[in-house]
Order: C-alpha cells, then sequence, then structure tokens
C-alpha cells in the first residue's frame, strides 16, 4: 500500500453537531471513549500500510493539530513520507472566510505533486468503520476505474441518508448518480465519502474546477464527471457508523455497546490508534454499579452508570446515576446527580444533587467546561 | 555528550526468582503490575518526573520483554537527543569480561556509559520497587549536606526491622553504621536500595573492589560497608510515603491489592506524577448487562459479563458470563471462561481459564504442572497456560 497517499478531508462543512460541533472540527470530535473522529480513518490508513498522510484542515485546526502533535503514536514519525497537516491557503476570497475544500487540495497541491505515490485515497472523516483499503484498492486497479467509490448498502436502514451522499449504482457497479443530502434518496447505497484515484487525476479536477469558480469536490469535482469518467463504487460490507448530527452521533455511541459492533469496529482488522494519556485503570470503588456500558481509564467509579459511555477521567460519585448517557473527558459528576439521556461535553461538572434529564433518543446536550 | 549534573543507573538485571512462573521468561522489573504497568515504570517515571533525562538500564536475566519494552524510552519521555535511555546489558571485551557479578560490577563494567556525562552524580536505582519519590529533592539534601553518598530510608515496625539493610545514623542523620539483616536491630530506619553518590569518589571504589577476588562486588554488602570503614561523609535520607519491594508472590499480591482500595496511599490518579506506560491501544472497557464489579481496577481492552470483585484486570481480559472472580489478578489477554470461579489467583499472560474450572486459593493447595501454590496460598498460573 507504500504506492497510495491517504489524504484525509477535514475541510468540509456539512454537517450539524450542534454544542459538540461548535468548537471543533469533524476531525476532533471525541468518540467511543477515547478517540477522536479522524483516529479512526488515520488508524484504517496505517492498518492498510499507507505511510505517507496528508490532512485537510480549514477551520478550528488547533485541536487537531494538538491531537496529532506526536505522529510517533501513529506509527508515523518517519523520515520520509509521514503525516502532514495541510492548512488552507489565503489566495481565495476573504481570509476567514470558509472556502470549499477544493480549494484547500489546491493550496496544497504541490505537496500531492511532490509525493512519490501514484494513486490517492481521500477519506472524510464522519464515517466510522474498520476497514482495510487494499481490496478497494485492488479493485480499482483491475477495473482500471478513474474513480472507486466505496460504498455501503443501507438496507432497509433509510432512516435518514438527508445528509448523506446517496449513490444509484448499475448493476455492473458503476456509479450512474449521485447526491449530496438528496431531498429523496435515489437508492439504499450511502457514499462512505471515501475515493480513490490516481494523483494526477486529482490534480486535474482541482484544477478544472478552480479555473471554472467551482469549489466543493465531491459535487463538482466527481458528480460532474459521472458518465465522463469511469466511476465505480465498491461495497464495503462491514460495520458502518455514519455522523452526520447529533441524533447520529448519539445513536451510533449507543451502538457501541455491542459487544460484536465494538469488536469489529476497534479489532477487526487492526486496533484504533489514539493519543496517549497514561491514566491508571478504570477504578471500580465500594458501592458502584456499572451495567452494559463502555468505561475508558482514569475514571473513579462511586456510583451507578448504566448504557452509558464514560471517556477517560470522569469521576462519579457516590450515589449518582447515570443513564443513557455520553460523559467526555475529565467530567464530573457529583454525588446523588443524576443523568439521563444526556450528552455532557468534556470537563463539565454536575453538582450534588441535580438532575438532568433529555428524552429518549433526543439527548440534551451539554457545552464543554459547563458547571451545572 | 553533553555534561549532565547528576544520571541515573537503574539495575535490572536481577532474576527475581522469588516470583516463581512469574519471571520464568521474563526478568522481574518486566513483570505486568496494577493493570496496566510494568515494574519498572515506577522507576522510570519518577526520573522523568523528577528531571533526570539519562538513564542507564542494566540488565542480565531474560532481558528479551524488558529491552522491548523500554525501546528509545518513549513512553517516560526518555527519548532524547542527549542522554535518555540507554540500555546497558553485559558484554565481552579484549580481556574477555563475562557476566555482572553484582550489582556494583554491573555499574564497574559500564564506567565507560558514565563517564561519557561527566556526572557530578550518580543516582542508583532498583527496578523492582513500587513508589512515587522526587529524587531531585533526595539530590538537594545530598549537596546541602556535602554528602559523599547519600542512602534513601524508610522508617519500618521494628518486628520487621531485622529483614531490611538497617541504618543506624547520628541525630543529623550521619550514617554511622549499617547492619544487612540485624537480629537484634537498633534502627528500624531501613534502606530503600536508593544511593546518590559522587561520582569520582564511587567511580575509586568500585574500581578498587573489582580487583578485591573475595568480594560479592555488592552494594549492601561490599560498597557502603567500604565506604563507612573509609570514615565518607555518608546520610541517610528519610522518606516518608509508600514504598515497596515486590520480591516475593506474596508482596507481589499484596501490593497490587494495595491499589484497589478505596483510600490506596499510592495514588495512580495523580496528574501532576503520572506513571507512564506503554499504550496498549485498546478501546475503553465494556462491562455487560449482568455485569457486577466491585472494589476493582479494569484496564482497556476488557470485556466482562460475570463478577468481579476486589480484583485487576490488565489489558483485554474477558470474563465470561457467570464468572465469578475475587481476589485474584488477570494479566494481559486472559480469557476467564464461563461459568468459572477464581479466588487468591494470578492468572498469566495470555492464559485461559475453560468453563466451569473453580480455583480457590488456600494453603492445602498442591502445585501442580499447571500451577503454583505460594507459601500463603496464592495460586500462580504462568503465562500462555490452559486450565
Amino acid at each position: 500500500m507504500n504506492e497510495v497517499l491517504g489524504i484525509i478531508n477535514d475541510a468540509r462543512y456539512d454537517y450539524n453537531l450542534k454544542e459538540i460541533g461548535n468548537y471543533r472540527s469533524m476531525a476532533s470530535i471525541p468518540f467511543g471513549g477515547r478517540y477522536r473522529m479522524i483516529d479512526f480513518v488515520l488508524s484504517n490508513m496505517i492498518n492498510s500500510g499507507i505511510q505517507n498522510v496528508g490532512i485537510l484542515v480549514q477551520r478550528n485546526y488547533r485541536s487537531i493539530i494538538g491531537h496529532l502533535r506526536s505522529p510517533k503514536e501513529w506509527d508515523l514519525d518517519r523520515k520520509r513520507d509521514g503525516l502532514f497537516i495541510l492548512p488552507p491557503g489565503y489566495d481565495f476570497g476573504i481570509p476567514g472566510a470558509l472556502m470549499g475544500d477544493l480549494q484547500v487540495i489546491h493550496s496544497n497541491l504541490d505537496y500531492i505533486a511532490r509525493c512519490k505515490q501514484k494513486e490517492v485515497i481521500i477519506s472524510g472523516v464522519n464515517i466510522l468503520c474498520n476497514i482495510n483499503y487494499s481490496e478497494a484498492l485492488r479493485f480499482h486497479m483491475e477495473n482500471r476505474n478513474d474513480i472507486t467509490v466505496i460504498y455501503k448498502d443501507m438496507g432497509d436502514d433509510m432512516r435518514d441518508l438527508s445528509m448523506c451522499t446517496n449513490l444509484e449504482v448499475g448493476d455492473d457497479g458503476r456509479i450512474l448518480d449521485m447526491e449530496v443530502g438528496p431531498d429523496e434518496s435515489i437508492g439504499t447505497a450511502m457514499s462512505m465519502n471515501m475515493y480513490i484515484l490516481s494523483k494526477k487525476l486529482l490534480a486535474k479536477i482541482t484544477q478544472r474546477c478552480i479555473s471554472r469558480g467551482k469549489t466543493d469536490f465531491v459535487k463538482n469535482g466527481i458528480i460532474e464527471n459521472i458518465g465522463k469518467l469511469k466511476i465505480y463504487g465498491f461495497k464495503f460490507d462491514g460495520y458502518v457508523a455514519h455522523v452526520n448530527s447529533i441524533q447520529d452521533y448519539y445513536r451510533y455511541s449507543m451502538e457501541l455497546l455491542n459487544t460484536d459492533k465494538w469488536h469489529e469496529i476497534f479489532f477487526k482488522n487492526g486496533r484504533i490508534y489514539t493519543k496517549a494519556m497514561d491514566n491508571g485503570p478504570a477504578k471500580y470503588m465500594k458501592g458502584s454499579t456499572v451495567k452494559n456500558s463502555l468505561i475508558a481509564n482514569g475514571c473513579i467509579i462511586e456510583g451507578n452508570v448504566e448504557n452509558s459511555i464514560l471517556f477517560r477521567k470522569v469521576k462519579v460519585h457516590k450515589g449518582a446515576q447515570i443513564k443513557n448517557s455520553i460523559v467526555m473527558q475529565n467530567c464530573e459528576i457529583g454525588e446523588e446527580a443524576i443523568l439521563e439521556n444526556v450528552i455532557l461535553d468534556k470537563d463539565s461538572k454536575i453538582t450534588k444533587g441535580r438532575h438532568i434529564t433529555g428524552s429518549d433518543g433526543f439527548p440534551i446536550v451539554i457545552e464543554k467546561k459547563t458547571v451545572i | 555528550m553533553k555534561k549532565k549534573e547528576c544520571i541515573a543507573l537503574i539495575l535490572a538485571g536481577g532474576q527475581g526468582s522469588r516470583l516463581g512462573s512469574l519471571t520464568k521468561n521474563l526478568a522481574k522489573p518486566a513483570v505486568p503490575f496494577g493493570g496496566r504497568y510494568r515494574i519498572i515504570d515506577f522507576t522510570l517515571s519518577n526520573c522523568s518526573n523528577s528531571d533526570i533525562d539519562t538513564v542507564g538500564v542494566l540488565t542480565q536475566y531474560q532481558p528479551l520483554v524488558l529491552n522491548s519494552y523500554i525501546g528509545i524510552g518513549s513512553p517516560w519521555n526518555l527519548d532524547r537527543n542527549n542522554g535518555g535511555v540507554t540500555l546497558l546489558p553485559p558484554y565481552t571485551d579484549t580481556e574477555g569480561r563475562k557476566w555482572f557479578r553484582g550489582t556494583a560490577d554491573a555499574i564497574y563494567q559500564n564506567i565507560f556509559y558514565v563517564n561519557q556525562f561527566d556526572p557530578d552524580y550518580v543516582l542508583v536505582l532498583s527496578g523492582d520497587h513500587i513508589y512515587k519519590m522526587d529524587y531531585s529533592k533526595m539530590l538537594a539534601f545530598h549537596k546541602k549536606k556535602g554528602a559523599d553518598a547519600t542512602i534513601s530510608v524508610i522508617e519500618v515496625s521494628w518486628d520487621e526491622a531485622s529483614r531490611f539493610g538497617i541504618m543506624n545514623t547520628e541525630r543529623d542523620g550521619r550514617i554511622i553504621e549499617f547492619e544487612e539483616k540485624p537480629k537484634v536491630p537498633r534502627s528500624n530506619l531501613a534502606s530503600m536500595g536508593i544511593y546518590i553518590f559522587n561520582w569520582k569518589l564511587l567511580r575509586d571504589f568500585l574500581i578498587e573492589d573489582s580487583k578485591n577476588e573475595n568480594s560479592s562486588h555488592d552494594f549492601g554488602k561490599n560498597i557502603i560497608p567500604s565506604m563507612l570503614k573509609d570514615g565518607r561523609r555518608m546520610f541517610a535520607y528519610r522518606f516518608k510515603g509508600y514504598w515497596r519491594d515486590v520480591g516475593t508472590i506474596e508482596s507481589f499480591y499484596e501490593v497490587n491489592m494495595d491499589l484497589i482500595s478505596d483510600s490506596s496511599e499510592l495514588d495512580i490518579y495523580d496528574s501532576n506524577w503520572k506513571i507512564y506506560s506503554e499504550n496498549s491501544t485498546q478501546p475503553p472497557h465494556y462491562a455487560g448487562p449482568d455485569a457486577s464489579v466491585k472494589c476493582s481496577l479494569i484496564n482497556e481492552g476488557c470485556v466482562v459479563f460475570g463478577e468481579v470483585e476486589n480484583s485487576i484486570l490488565f489489558q483485554g481480559v474477558y470474563v465470561g458470563k457467570n464468572v465469578k472472580i475475587k481476589n485474584s489478578l488477570i494479566m494481559p489477554g486472559a480469557r476467564i471462561m464461563d461459568n468459572a470461579t477464581l479466588d487468591r489467583v494470578i492468572v498469566g499472560e495470555g492464559s485461559i481459564v475453560r468453563e466451569g474450572v473453580k480455583l480457590i486459593g488456600g494453603k492445602e493447595h498442591k502445585q501442580t504442572e499447571n500451577y503454583d501454590v505460594s507459601d500463603t496460598g496464592i495460586i500462580v498460573i504462568g503465562e500462555n497456560t490452559v486450565i
């Protein structure tokens, strides 16, 4: 896989994660008890043998730089290749204004041109799975595709594809139509926002689009080329979580409480890497009860936790009750406090005896550093 | 190399034979401890947290796991351009030198390593103690006293004192006598095996000692007594806090259990003094719908369906349905299958306890080919064993 350059695209903003997304880009949204969204796609690339990864960023990227500060943890501290942050250039429009992702790619074309790899896998960060890319790459090469789109057939699970990229796939696998955020779905296939193409073609598409004032990689770069280029779909059969909204975030977080899914996403083709924090093991004190929950290291639990996810360093005091909730890093839940259907962002504190209850499937989201 | 004021040397070559099957294939400092650590993490983290950035680790017995674990020292922030961590195994030279003959000989044979940094002081440490200590305070004490050597001591109870190396001191802390395991102790200040020496002086003593064929080349038995005899300024530095030697199955077990207690004396959750360790790259652990976990430490990657009480699960342990685990240590990757019962058992790395197996520790147990039993009745299952 060293002939492939990995590009992680964190320069798109077609999602809505309300309070937890206000200060973060999608890549740095905490997920799964100890990870950030980017860890999944980055680990998939590493586990597939990719050794050169560039990350397209645009807004609020300080936290992603902090997270990736040491490429060692991802085994990307290489002399040749390794890990690169690709920031937006200011050769477009007003500084600070939101750009299209093609503009960010355009600003970094010299990096892409300089890499020795010939093929590119460009992936978004909002779709989580544990995939080995080599099979898709083989299909791409053997079928001589111009572009390969990795997709998941969602079958009956069409609950809400309104924020996804929907595909119509022909019997032979050719992509016939594609829509970003369709008002009516054109099939059961969802693009996993992972695209394989040659570096040359990526550069060509980028330049052609930019010179015509078009700035969106998927809408302009790919959809407008359907019928002109050989664009095929590669079907992925594993477990997929897609996060575009708070409801998705909550739903797919809770699905990790299913050990088969937990096992598939964290172990199937390799482990998921993240920044080490050197916390001790989770400590269960006298009187704690924990049922059907994921508990990260550094947690100290004296109270009750049920159907919930606790990130690293969460303190649950005596008599506190946490149910159907996601509690992020470094939060503290006071004595006798009750949390039900809540997403509590990091560094927050719920004081003694407080009750906070959201409704089933529609959690209350509490911003980081909140004290209640 | 740049000059360093103080460098550390960690003695990590001992076999730890009293740990039985736990040290069959690895050196004592590399034995898994406390749910996510290896024993040597505490000493290495102390160095790192005390701003000592140059550490030599002397290895000898079964070094493979220890060597690959320490690597270039990144987990402890010891991957430095100047200094950092260096593994110092025994070697031969034109004179055909052999194995390290004792703790002092190990350092004698690495005089060249130490000289590179031209240090004023060397800190000599053991790789098999569990404690948190700021060595920079001990060094400040050493300098303030204008000492030739400083030995860290801890008060032990009088009835235990005869098990330790005991320092008899004057009121100002100056050591007048050192007694190894005295029958009738006159002091309860026990040596912790932590020394600071003025390097040039220690070097002279090491060279002298190496010529003595009758010496056992040991710090406690030879170097300290001969320095005392020579009238050197040697001081006892009193350490207050949690410090334990984990030399036997019993003490290893007890010290692990100490971590579990609600009011543990050793705080491993202090973000100002982190205990660093290799990242196990495993997801948060999962406690199932019928799981019951009380007074325990559970590390990443575990899946728990049964009951766990007063126990430690290391990374990646599987606990099946209706399993009952009490007062036990389950090492990394072990699998305890449905309906099994364990009490007072140490299960080695990667071992499997089959469905329905019941193992309750107790003195009446006899050793079998599958496991050892300690004097106090703790059952120890070695690594990669199926029971």
